[in-house]
């Protein structure tokens, strides 16, 4: 490996990489069983976090930035004026073992840019997997891309030999595709994710019958949305989300506030800020509808099309359905605790444990860690003291946000004085 | 009745075994103090217990019976926290763990017991911080060497996790802070101490003893670092959050070139 030629294609292919904001590499069952080098089977490991505050998991790199096509949005599209770079297949496997080794990473995530063909593509990343499992006895973490139209075979391979595979639809309804990448379909995105779902849910079956059956992307599938780029709202984001999620048994859906590296007039301009605020609404949404039971249509629907900026996505809901509460911590069920704003799920659990013992008062609330400044309107517990006035959800909201700080606060501001 | 003041050598064991000595003596006012640590109380009379193994393994057996899993592991997490006066907690949850007919570990509204959680997640948290901010150097006899300085006694906590991983190559996990460490062979894990030649620096790669690779490699891992940040997106607040700077000292991305 030459070391300065190394460096100058690892800075220019892990630059064009980083928009990808995928970084989980938890979910595997990867053991070490063959003595050799890695392990996949606990939970994700964030080794560092670069100065955005963002997870490094992952050693997250291109295989290569040439690309036939011609996103708008995308960084390395063909006719942006940027360096580009190939890795060859050994260079990718070293990086990796020699990172992994050091302790820097729990693994690999390959994408790579479209050259030639979405086969020819594929085929190389599937060898990087490959010869990482075959030859260097790996067995930590690999996030292979599913190239948009790889042919089913090589989808087959690939999820032999990755614990993750994803695809990107990166704008959430057609119409968007149409106008900021024309050459791309979206029937190209679904087909290799329709592969693996199928081939995920046959080795399911067959590993009831034949426990040896070779693993089949045991961390599963996910896909990243562009925020921001192509005018939808929040409504419309949530509900593709919430398909891809029913439909296609995704993991994740991670959602990526477009950063402006172009001056196409189609996007935002350089220089304009990314929607960071929206994007952790959107993630906090994200949340509510996979871990705390709520339906999607309950937080965005046609009468709300937008998540507020001022406050998070449960007490807007909260706000706008008082008829439910206030809820009693001591006597309700675990659907109803997780609806009271400033409660998390690790919460609601211990209060549904610490309640076998005694009645909760807000001293052991407050001690257990519930955010009272928000969950005080809308509980009781085993004391007389509570809200009695009966106040309207403005009047709360005014409150709530008086007393508290949001850490979004300046950009909050900065953002409201744009649309004001 | 005088109050007493227990002391033991400081090892899990030690504590167990003078927590047996309370359970046989009946003892009411009593504290435990690791003999490092002792502080003469004015009023109350000192006596060292010895370390015994079997008595250990008693108590050990019988907490395990009167808690749920979780919460014996949450015990051991504790004690590993050397926090001054964590004895004396974890003596009160082990008291009340065994005046109670059902098993108590979830019982958070208790004030020893919502202590003891919270103590033993601040230990499984720097943990995953060791697993995460442990950064091997290859050295010159090819073993990875790491050198650590955890706010807790961790190391104990994260050896099967480090072997696991690391199953076909030699490494050294060193705690600087508390002189020992761990050394895997290929085949055992054992612990060692160390006695560094004088002109070596725990934090610098030198290359009187590391491999001359290990420079290429700490560099591109730096580049790699840089250029996978978003700029635009910086926020050095939540960055020191997640990456606390005490620990930079050990970081090879955080090291000047």
């Amino acid at each position: 490996m030459s070391f300065q030629r190394t460096q100058e294609k690892l800075k220019i292919l892990a630059d064009a990489a980083k928009y990808d904001v995928s970084c989980s590499s938890s979910g595997s069952k990867r053991a070490n069983t063959n003595k050799g080098l890695g392990d996949a089977t606990g939970m994700g490991i964030c080794h560092s976090y670069t100065e955005d505050g963002r997870c490094v998991s992952l050693l997250k790199i291109l295989l290569t930035n040439h690309c036939i096509f011609d996103c708008a949005y995308c960084v390395t599209r063909k006719s942006n004026d940027v360096k580009r770079a190939a890795f060859k297949v050994q260079e990718v496997v070293d990086l990796t073992i020699n990172f992994y080794r050091r302790n820097y990473i729990e693994g690999l995530f390959l994408s790579s840019g479209i050259f030639k063909s979405a086969d020819y593509t594929m085929e190389r990343l599937v060898a990087v997997a490959k010869k990482l499992r075959l030859e260097e006895n790996f067995n930590g973490y690999i996030h292979l891309k599913s190239i948009p139209g790889a042919s089913d075979e090589l989808m087959r391979e690939a999820g032999l030999y990755a614990d993750r595979l994803s695809v990107n639809i990166e704008i959430p309804t057609e119409a968007g595709l149409k106008k900021l990448a024309p050459d791309k379909k979206r029937e190209d995105f679904i087909k290799p994710m329709v592969k693996v779902k199928n081939e995920i849910i046959q080795y399911n079956a067959e590993k009831k019958i034949i426990k040896s059956t070779p693993k089949f992307a045991p961390a599963g599938q996910s896909t990243q949305m562009i925020i921001g780029a192509s005018g939808e709202n929040d409504f419309q984001i949530m509900q593709t989300s919430n398909h891809f999620y029913k439909s296609y048994n995704l993991k994740r859906v991670y959602y990526s506030g477009y950063v402006p590296i172009s001056y196409d007039d189609r996007l935002p301009q350089i220089g304009s800020a990314v929607p960071m605020l929206r994007e952790n609404r959107l993630y906090q949404t994200d949340w509510l509808m996979r871990f705390y039971g709520f339906d999607v249509s309950e937080i965005l629907n046609e009468q709300h099309q937008n998540l507020d900026l001022d406050v998070d996505p449960k007490l807007s809901w909260a706000l706008r359905n008082l008829h439910e509460f206030p809820v009693d911590v001591n006597t309700a069920d675990q659907r109803m605790l997780a609806r009271i704003p400033g409660l998390g799920m690790k919460s609601v659990f211990k209060i549904i444990n610490a309640r076998r013992f005694r009645k909760l008062n807000w001293e052991h609330l407050k001690k257990i860690g519930v955010a009272l400044n928000r969950a005080q309107y809308f509980m009781v517990c085993d004391s007389n003291q509570f809200e009695k006035r009966d106040l309207t959800s403005e009047k709360i909201k005014g409150l709530i946000l008086q007393n508290s700080t949001s850490k979004y606060q300046k950009m909050l501001s900065n953002q409201l004085s744009l649309f004001g | 009745m005088q109050a007493k003041n227990l002391i033991y050598d400081g090892t899990f064991d030690g504590f167990l075994s003078t927590i047996f000595y309370v359970f046989e003596h009946k003892l009411k006012t009593v504290t435990i103090q690791n003999e490092f640590t002792v502080q003469q109380g004015l009023f109350s009379e000192n006596e060292s217990i010895p370390t015994d193994e079997v008595k250990a393994n008693r108590v050990w057996k019988g907490i395990k019976s009167k808690l749920s899993s979780h919460g014996s592991y949450q015990l051991y997490y504790a004690f590993l926290s050397e926090d001054i006066g964590v004895e004396d907690l974890l003596l009160d949850y082990i008291q009340y763990a065994f005046s109670q007919q059902k098993k108590v570990d979830k019982d958070y509204s208790h004030p020893s017991i919502l202590k003891i959680a919270q103590i033993a997640k601040s230990v499984g948290r720097e943990k995953h911080r060791m697993e995460a901010f442990v950064r091997f150097r290859l050295t010159k006899d090819d073993i990875y060497f790491a050198s650590i300085e955890p706010d807790f006694n961790v190391l104990p906590l994260i050896e099967k996790h480090f072997k696991r991983r690391y199953a076909d190559q030699k490494w050294v996990i060193y705690d600087i802070k508390r002189g020992y460490g761990l050394f895997y062979d290929l085949e055992t894990v054992e612990l060692i101490n160390m006695d560094f030649p004088e002109n070596f620096n725990v934090t610098k790669t030198d290359d009187t003893f590391f491999a001359t690779q290990e420079f290429e490699f700490q560099k591109l891992w730096q580049d790699y670092f840089k250029a996978t940040n978003i700029a635009s997106r910086k926020n050095m607040k939540l960055h020191i959050r997640h990456v606390p700077k005490r620990y930079w000292k050990y970081l090879s991305e955080k090291q000047p070139n």
